[in-house]
């Protein structure tokens, strides 16, 4: 376990010495927040003030909250696994006293928590001033949502290796990670919320764990969807970790045993 | 020369062609999908920013053809930081051949003509349901457009590889002006405020790439800054980017030191 805690804590000490880089990605990312923005604004004034269920300020803060989750959750996903996949390099990992998994979620959590410190909140609070933020009615959003974020992190984090444990079976994954990509954004409600979706859309979205790495935390965070109606999506999460969890599991091992290292 | 260049890489490219094909359809789908962003809120709301979605459809497929162009040409000049790093750059500044057609042709990704196709085929089939009636003078404006655009967006592309000479890590600094240009390229002009659209107008020129011809070729009103005639505008601004982008790679070239290698 305390091995598993000094990777987490390493990881996040390494992310954090790329200063300029992060500078740089909390302006980009505010940037991108003014555009989303501008065009979710244009978009419910043009409705009459209101688009299903959003008024502006909710609009506005489910950008800016949507704006401070990419770095975290990482939704232009990662390709380091199936790299090492390829280069043979994760025979490696696999022969360490630490489980891959285990190992690799362990760092994620702390780079996760870097880059929601030092990438997510920064352009959050450029949001509350420039458009203003709506804040939950209830106290208990707060902790609901952040074990929210926590969960959507995991459902993200097991998603993408999935997607990079693919470089077992097919030699190039690139065009299946850009794939993954565009349809996560849409379906995970980063683009849009989900309810604005056509019915067939909608009820496409729901039946994937896209939802569940966003639109659920933002959701809960902002307090639109209140600390008791929010239990639901919390348990669709929960679901969603261990239904893919058990599938990268599964995946890891048949993937062992296909893998063929040349040369040492 | 050029011909030798780039001829060499198609060839290689082309030789894996299920690879080649998936790659290109990812690239289609990508486009789709982030046009249905648009969609759905038009869907919703009927107009966005004062257009339809036929004119919206004009705007985003001519944008989208545009970036795809300069993307297809100078994509890879983003990617010079882990270069100049890595001082793979020095093997290139011996050769007798100017630096920046070997990078643009070292990296020609052919999997990017997915995105021009897809802006191409929306921009013609968008312009024909958005009742388009063709003069001789609006289809010269409509032929020249995304070519003005191309222009205008390698030109930013260029700059932003030239700006990591000195900011090697900040390389995400400068796609808040390349892909974020895009994103504002293919979006009405008119819905974002007043400091933002001067911003991405004469600073960024990227409503000039596809809002303001649209407005144009459309007979459409323009909001204040951006009024009908100025969808004219995309050429000079091309030129004049072009210039600035030239010096700004020389010097960035001027003031490369070499990591040792």
């Amino acid at each position: 376990m305390s091995a598993l805690g000094t990777i987490a804590t390493a990881s996040f000490r390494q992310y954090s010495t790329y200063r300029v880089a992060t500078a740089a990605g909390v302006f980009t990312n505010t940037v991108f927040g003014l555009i989303r923005a501008s065009i979710m604004l244009a978009a419910i004034s043009a409705a009459g003030g209101e688009l299903r269920g959003y008024d502006a300020l909710q609009a506005a803060t489910y950008v800016w909250l949507g704006q401070a989750l990419i770095a975290p959750i990482e939704t232009f996903g990662t390709r380091e696994l199936g790299e090492r996949v390829h280069q043979g390099e994760v025979a490696v990992d696999l022969l360490r006293p630490t489980p891959l998994l285990p190992l690799m979620y362990a760092q994620k959590l702390g780079r996760s928590s870097f880059l929601l410190l030092a990438r997510g909140v920064p352009p959050l609070l450029a949001g509350a001033v420039i458009t203003g933020i709506a804040l939950p009615e209830s106290l208990w959003s707060y902790p609901l949502g952040l074990l929210s974020l926590l969960l959507a992190v995991t459902v993200a984090f097991l998603a993408d290796t999935l997607v990079n444990l693919a470089a077992f079976w097919v030699l190039e994954t690139r065009g299946l990670g850009v794939l993954y990509m565009a349809v996560m954004n849409l379906l995970s409600g980063f683009l849009i919320p989900i309810v604005w979706f056509p019915d067939w859309l909608l009820t496409i979205a729901r039946a994937t764990p896209f939802p569940s790495m966003i639109q659920t935390p933002v959701d809960a965070l902002s307090g639109r969807v209140g600390p008791a109606e929010s239990l639901l999506p919390l348990a669709v999460q929960a679901g969603w970790v261990a239904v893919l969890a058990l599938a990268a599991v599964l995946a890891l091992r048949a993937g062992e045993r296909r893998l063929e290292v040349q040369g040492g | 020369m050029v011909r030798a260049l780039y001829g060499s890489r198609l060839r290689s490219q082309a030789s894996f062609r299920l690879s080649f094909l998936a790659d290109l359809g990812g690239q289609a789908l990508i486009v789709a999908v982030e046009f249905l962003e648009l969609w759905v809120i038009l869907s919703q709301v009927g107009v966005l920013g004062g257009m339809t979605l036929p004119q919206v459809a004009v705007v985003y497929g001519l944008g989208a053809l545009a970036f795809g162009i300069a993307d297809l040409l100078l994509g890879e000049v983003d990617g010079l930081s882990p270069m100049i790093r890595s001082g793979k750059l020095e093997t290139l500044l011996v050769r007798p051949v100017p630096m920046l057609l070997q990078i643009s042709s070292l990296d020609l990704s052919l999997r990017r003509l997915g995105r021009i196709l897809v802006g191409l085929a929306m921009y013609v089939v968008a312009l024909g349901l958005a009742g388009f009636s063709p003069t001789p003078t609006l289809l010269l404006l409509a032929v020249l457009a995304p070519l003005a655009g191309a222009g205008i967006f390698s030109a930013l592309l260029t700059m932003a590889g030239a700006m990591q000479f000195w900011l090697i890590e900040g390389r995400e600094f400068a796609n808040a002006f390349t892909y974020g240009g895009n994103y504002v390229a293919t979006t009405p002009g008119a819905v974002f405020a007043l400091p933002m659209r001067a911003f991405f107008t004469f600073v960024i020129p990227a409503t000039l790439v596809a809002y303001a011809p649209t407005l144009a070729l459309l007979h459409l009103p323009g909001p204040a800054l951006i009024p009908g005639w100025a969808g004219w505008m995309g050429l000079p601004t091309a030129i004049l980017a072009w210039v600035l982008a030239a010096l700004l790679w020389r010097a960035g070239i001027r003031h490369y030191t070499g990591a040792g290698g």
